[in-house]
């Protein structure tokens, strides 16, 4: 098969942004962490904004497409690989910042309960060992049920290459043959693991929110923040999987599996998102207000009024104003509208993460912990170097695995008429070949 | 390993030769089926469907609860610290590991009963690459020597049959 010399180009760039990240941490853990603008008291600063935003992102794939298969929705299978792809690269970035953040980054290993010579056990009532025990078992969960459905797929690349590709295929199909028993196992494995995917899901997120609201910050500690993080994380992966589509359909010629009805679909799903956002931030706000704590007030001004108003209000233009536009008027709701919609979601979710952590870290309840974040170039590269790793990974894995699952295109086009649940009836397979 | 099979274009066909086997006296489990896709709206696509994955993952998540029980009591009671006054082993806090663990469990309960009940990563049993370009295989593995000219005919009967034998 032929490789466009496009594709060497983009995995050279991408590629080269990434190196120039990776020599930035290099950098901080060799001359220290003075090199960050992460100082008293703003000791959480682009990273863990960055943390939180791609641990948000990755709800993109698992979460909707374990929901979409529960439900049974026809038109989900052009689409959950592309969103199960996002959720394990972007687990995998949002989990490294963790480790970037720290100091000493050789002893992140602390945090895995090992019987150490001492006996001294990580702190399982921390929130922070809550979240390492959360993402592994969501990114191990999700990296199975991304390999899950491939195995067969991986079965037909096997049978149609030759050389080191068949025997690397040959490996990963795990001798797949595609028997009733073996189609019945592994449907049956993916219910089960739709089912037990969807709680890990949410309770990853309201874990990453626990970091915040276990601690006595103003306008951190309140009860609403474990479902405004599940929606959040939820708004931002929708419109992170209409970008990959978009891009995805247009670069692969994939007009002949991603049908504007798939993106009309999910710029509903994105629509309803912004106004369950709207609906937590309104009611985060007006608690805040009704309270009339000074410190929380503080916060609240800083916010709306004084040095973070320009991205506060960049932030609700792009998360509620915008979709609400353009998914809420149908003739706006097209592919193109569906990915300014996106961008705009993206780049008001990290904003997002952003308000809720440095303003009130900058400014806590005596004046002798007030002080100013200034991020730094190292940490302007490394945040801004993830998104060129997200693209790098999908491009690399989109080039050697089939990115849409191939035998689910197949099923859906011989499902009887008799198999197809009530959910699925107002968008029948057939909507795959106008 | 020897064997006969045939290879056809649809479900319907496979289904028709599948039945001329049976016919034949050939059950079930003589029967070797591959198809590219699921073929649930056919009789022989229903076969093999009973399964204790969803019990064993149960099991498996029972399991994940035990060792984050375990796994919590133990390193809270070694090394016992006062926490923001919570007790040394609080509930609360504790329910979230125990979560965590069991739906790990039971994730790694479900694969592990996959691989091993869908018979994964085991060699040299009757397949066909032909398969994979949508055909449906229907034949039987180490047939007895007087029936392969049965078999044959069985198999061939059925229009844009492809029969094979190795």
């Amino acid at each position: 098969m032929h490789t466009s010399w496009r594709f060497y180009l983009l995995v050279a760039v991408f590629g080269g942004i990434v190196l120039t990240a990776f020599v930035a941490w290099m950098s901080q853990a060799y001359l220290g962490y003075g090199v960050t603008g992460i100082r008293w008291p703003v000791y959480w600063g682009f990273y863990i904004t960055s943390f939180v935003f791609w641990i948000g992102i990755s709800h993109a794939g698992t979460l909707i497409s374990a929901i979409l298969r529960l439900v049974n929705a026809g038109w989900r299978r052009p689409v959950t690989r592309c969103a199960e792809v996002i959720t394990v690269f972007a687990l995998m970035i949002g989990a490294m910042f963790p480790i970037i953040h720290l100091g000493r980054p050789w002893l992140a290993f602390w945090l895995i309960p090992y019987p150490s010579e001492r006996m001294i056990w990580p702190n399982l009532r921390s929130p922070l060992v809550w979240d390492f025990f959360a993402i592994n078992t969501y990114l191990t969960g999700s990296v199975l049920f991304l390999f899950l459905p491939m195995i067969p797929d991986f079965a037909v690349v096997r049978d149609k290459s030759t050389g080191l590709r068949h025997r690397t295929y040959r490996m990963l199909a795990l001798g797949w043959r595609g028997t009733p028993k073996q189609w019945h196992r592994l449907e049956t494995a993916m219910q089960i693991m739709a089912i037990a995917i969807i709680p890990v899901a949410v309770s990853v997120h309201t874990i990453v929110s626990f970091d915040f609201s276990m601690a006595p910050v103003p306008m951190w500690q309140t009860t609403i923040f474990g479902p405004y993080f599940v929606a959040g994380a939820i708004f931002s992966g929708i419109a992170a999987l209409l970008i990959a589509m978009a891009v995805l359909r247009r670069f692969l010629h994939l007009e002949a599996y991603l049908h504007p009805v798939h993106f009309e679909n999910l710029g509903k799903l994105l629509l309803m998102m912004a106004l369950l956002w709207g609906y937590f931030v309104f009611n985060e706000r007006l608690v805040t207000y009704y309270g009339n704590e000074p410190a929380e007030m503080a916060v609240f001004w800083r916010t709306q009024r004084e040095s973070f108003a320009p991205l506060y209000w960049t932030m609700v233009v792009c998360n509620f104003v915008l979709p609400l536009v353009l998914m809420g008027i149908r003739r706006f709701r097209t592919i193109t509208g569906c990915v300014i919609a996106s961008f705009g979601v993206v780049i008001g979710m990290w904003l997002e993460r952003f308000l809720i952590i440095v303003p009130s870290l900058g400014h806590k309840y005596l004046p002798y912990s007030f002080g100013i974040y200034r991020p730094q170039p190292v940490e302007i590269i490394i945040a801004g170097a993830t998104f060129a790793a997200m693209v790098l990974m999908y491009v690399l894995f989109a080039k050697v695995v089939p990115i849409i699952s191939i035998w689910e295109l197949k099923a859906g086009e011989h499902i009887p008429a008799a198999l197809i649940p009530p959910a699925t009836e107002e968008h029948p397979l057939g909507e795959l070949h106008p | 390993m020897k064997a006969i099979y045939g290879l056809y274009v649809d479900g319907q066909a496979a289904q028709q030769a599948v039945n001329r086997l049976r016919a034949a006296g050939f059950a079930d489990r003589e029967i070797t089926v591959l198809s590219p896709q699921p073929m649930e709206n056919h009789d022989f696509g229903q076969r093999d469907k009973a399964t204790w994955m969803w019990w064993i993952a149960c099991g498996g998540g029972l399991v994940g609860m035990a060792t984050a029980f375990g796994l919590a009591w133990l390193t809270e009671t070694s090394w016992p610290m006062n926490v923001g006054g919570l007790p040394i082993f609080a509930w609360w806090p504790n329910l979230i590991i125990i979560f965590e663990l069991t739906m790990l469990g039971a994730i790694l309960a479900t694969v592990a009963t996959l691989v091993v009940s869908a018979d994964l990563g085991r060699r040299s049993r009757l397949y066909d690459p032909e398969v994979s370009d949508g055909k449906i295989l229907v034949g039987v593995e180490n047939p007895p020597d007087g029936a392969l000219r049965e078999l044959e005919t069985a198999l061939g009967a059925i229009p844009e049959a492809q029969v094979k034998k190795i």
